[in-house]
Order: structure tokens, then C-alpha cells, then sequence
């Protein structure tokens, strides 16, 4: 996966906090945010996962035109999704989300333009009583701004499971 | 940002993340993530073909939810690393408390830091999230 171009926008931050339960005015209060120490909107410390918005082939967003979609219409799953996969998370087509690990070098503002490149990390089994045999694998991405700079290192784990896990 | 002075190896924070979580939040993370992965937002799909009870919070959800808790801590902008694991999932309707606790206090490179233990339980107190955090610190 590598994304060109994250626009770090206001609006999508505020929309992003909202969604995570976070009223903090630093993240759509631009009056108030001046006067902090950041001196403007930042973004909250998950807020790089949605970088899959720029990300112009990610296979779990509905795309425009012909491509069909894996989640119910008038059956109960469309076509089967464009890339192999049983699910999500990570931001790279490898099944159930394990782990998240952020690295924060530099605040991420309103208004920073970010690329981001992922590289795989490692991979392991492991044999599970709940969703039988686990693979993980690891992605590794990089987010950097404008100026070249680094902001955030996110590694992701996912797991691909052998059946949907036990409750 | 916390200050040195004010805070002890042992402290702890918590706070209810979320209660009685709606499919409707789930929709409103899938939304601004852009993750819309039908598992998490399409009841049809995912009890039909996929197997699961109902749909289910992204781990991102609950990771998100955990970051407010863990912000309204440590203050704006002070994080240095926020790392977690998924270890079960959360249902629409679970209620959600973070917790993050003090484990050390020390010194790095550019200034004091502290490392943060964090838990995220639901309403059976079974955890869906532990992790790791560090941020930076008033000295």
C-alpha cells in the first residue's frame, strides 16, 4: 500500500473524534485551538488509520462503477471482495485486526499533507482453541508530512483466522 | 500534560469509554475511517455468511475510544508511543472502561517521560484491549 497524497483536513478530524467518543475542542475548535501549545487542530493519536480514505484501491471501500461488493444487497453477499480476504483491519488485505502499535514522532495537524508507505514486517502461526489455526503478519508504514519529515510510524498486525472466532 | 511532581508509579485513570455501544457509532467510526468492511456495519452478511452473532466493533473503534481516555490523561499532543492488542471483540451494546496506569516515570533523550499500562474491559470486566503507552511529561 502506498498513499500519494492524506490530506490532513479539519473536518475530517472533527468528524473522526466524533465517531471515537472525543469531545476535546482541539480537535474542531479552531479559536481554541490557537491558543494551546499546538497552536491550531491536531489530530487524535488513531486518526492515521483513516489514511485508507486516500488510499485510492482500498479494497474495503465500496469502489465506483462496475466492481461488485462483498456485503448484502439484495442477496446476503455481493460478489466476492477484489482482494483475498475474511475481513479487515491494518489497513492491508490480512483478515482480523491483532495488534496496533502508533509511534508519534511529530504532532499531526490541520492541514499537514501526508504520503504513507507500508512495508511487511514479520510473520507467525500460532494454533488457537477459539478460530483454530492463527497466521499473522505484520505491515509496517511510515507517514510523512509536507516537508519530508516523519510524523507517525504505525505497525499493524492481522491475523487470518481458520473459521469466524468463538464468542 | 502531566507533571512530575503531581504523579506516582501506581496511579491510575479511568474512565467509561462508551455505553451500551450502537451499531449507529459503528457506522458513524466506518464512516470516518473509511474502513467498510461489511462485518462491522452489515448484520445480513455477517450472520448469514460469515458466521458471527451480529456485527462487531473494528478493533480501531475500541483502540479510538481507548486513545480519548488516554489523551484526556496525559493531555493534548503528549503522546510518544500508544500501542495495543485486540484480545476479544465488542458487541453493539457493550459497555466499554479504560484504564491506564502508571508503570514508570523516567528520563529520555529530549525530556521525563512516563509509560502508561492500558486495559479496556466491557461490562462482564473481560478485557477487549491491553496495551502500552508512553508521553511526555512536565518536569
Amino acid at each position: 500500500m502506498a498513499i500519494d497524497k492524506f490530506l490532513v483536513e479539519a473536518s475530517h478530524i472533527m468528524m473522526f473524534a466524533r465517531s471515537v467518543g472525543d469531545a476535546n475542542p482541539i480537535y474542531h475548535d479552531e479559536e481554541y485551538a490557537k491558543g494551546t501549545d499546538s497552536g491550531g487542530i491536531i489530530a487524535p493519536p488513531t486518526f492515521a488509520q483513516s489514511s485508507a480514505q486516500f488510499d485510492p484501491d482500498y479494497f474495503l471501500r465500496p469502489k465506483i462503477g462496475g466492481e461488485g461488493w462483498f456485503g448484502s444487497g439484495k442477496e446476503a453477499t455481493g460478489s466476492k471482495p477484489s482482494k483475498d480476504s475474511s475481513g479487515g483491519g491494518g489497513g492491508a488485505a490480512m483478515g482480523l485486526h491483532a495488534e496496533q502499535h502508533f509511534e508519534y514522532h511529530i504532532p499531526l495537524k490541520a492541514g499537514d499533507v501526508l504520503t504513507a508507505t507500508t512495508k511487511p514486517g514479520n510473520s507467525w502461526e500460532k494454533e488457537s482453541k477459539r478460530a483454530g489455526k492463527l497466521k499473522f503478519s505484520e505491515s509496517v508504514t511510515e507517514y510523512r508530512n509536507q516537508n519530508g519529515e516523519l510524523v507517525i510510524t504505525a505497525t499493524g498486525v492481522g491475523v487470518q483466522t481458520e473459521r469466524a472466532v468463538d464468542s | 500534560m502531566l507533571k512530575e511532581n503531581e504523579i506516582n508509579v501506581g496511579d491510575t485513570h479511568s474512565a467509561v469509554l462508551v455505553e451500551d455501544l450502537k451499531r449507529t457509532q459503528i457506522v458513524q467510526y466506518a464512516g470516518a475511517s473509511g474502513d467498510y468492511n461489511p462485518l462491522h456495519t452489515d448484520e445480513i452478511f455477517t450472520t448469514q455468511i460469515a458466521g458471527y452473532p451480529s456485527v462487531f466493533a473494528h478493533g480501531m473503534l475500541s483502540m479510538g475510544l481507548t486513545g480519548t481516555m488516554l489523551t484526556d490523561y496525559v493531555g493534548d499532543g503528549a503522546l510518544k508511543k500508544y500501542g495495543v492488542r485486540f484480545t476479544n471483540q465488542v458487541w453493539p451494546g457493550d459497555t466499554l472502561t479504560g484504564k491506564a496506569t502508571i508503570i514508570e516515570i523516567r528520563q529520555e533523550d529530549d525530556g521525563k517521560v512516563v509509560d502508561l499500562l492500558i486495559e479496556t474491559t466491557n461490562q462482564d470486566d473481560v478485557s477487549v484491549i491491553t496495551g502500552n503507552a508512553t508521553a511526555k511529561i512536565e518536569s
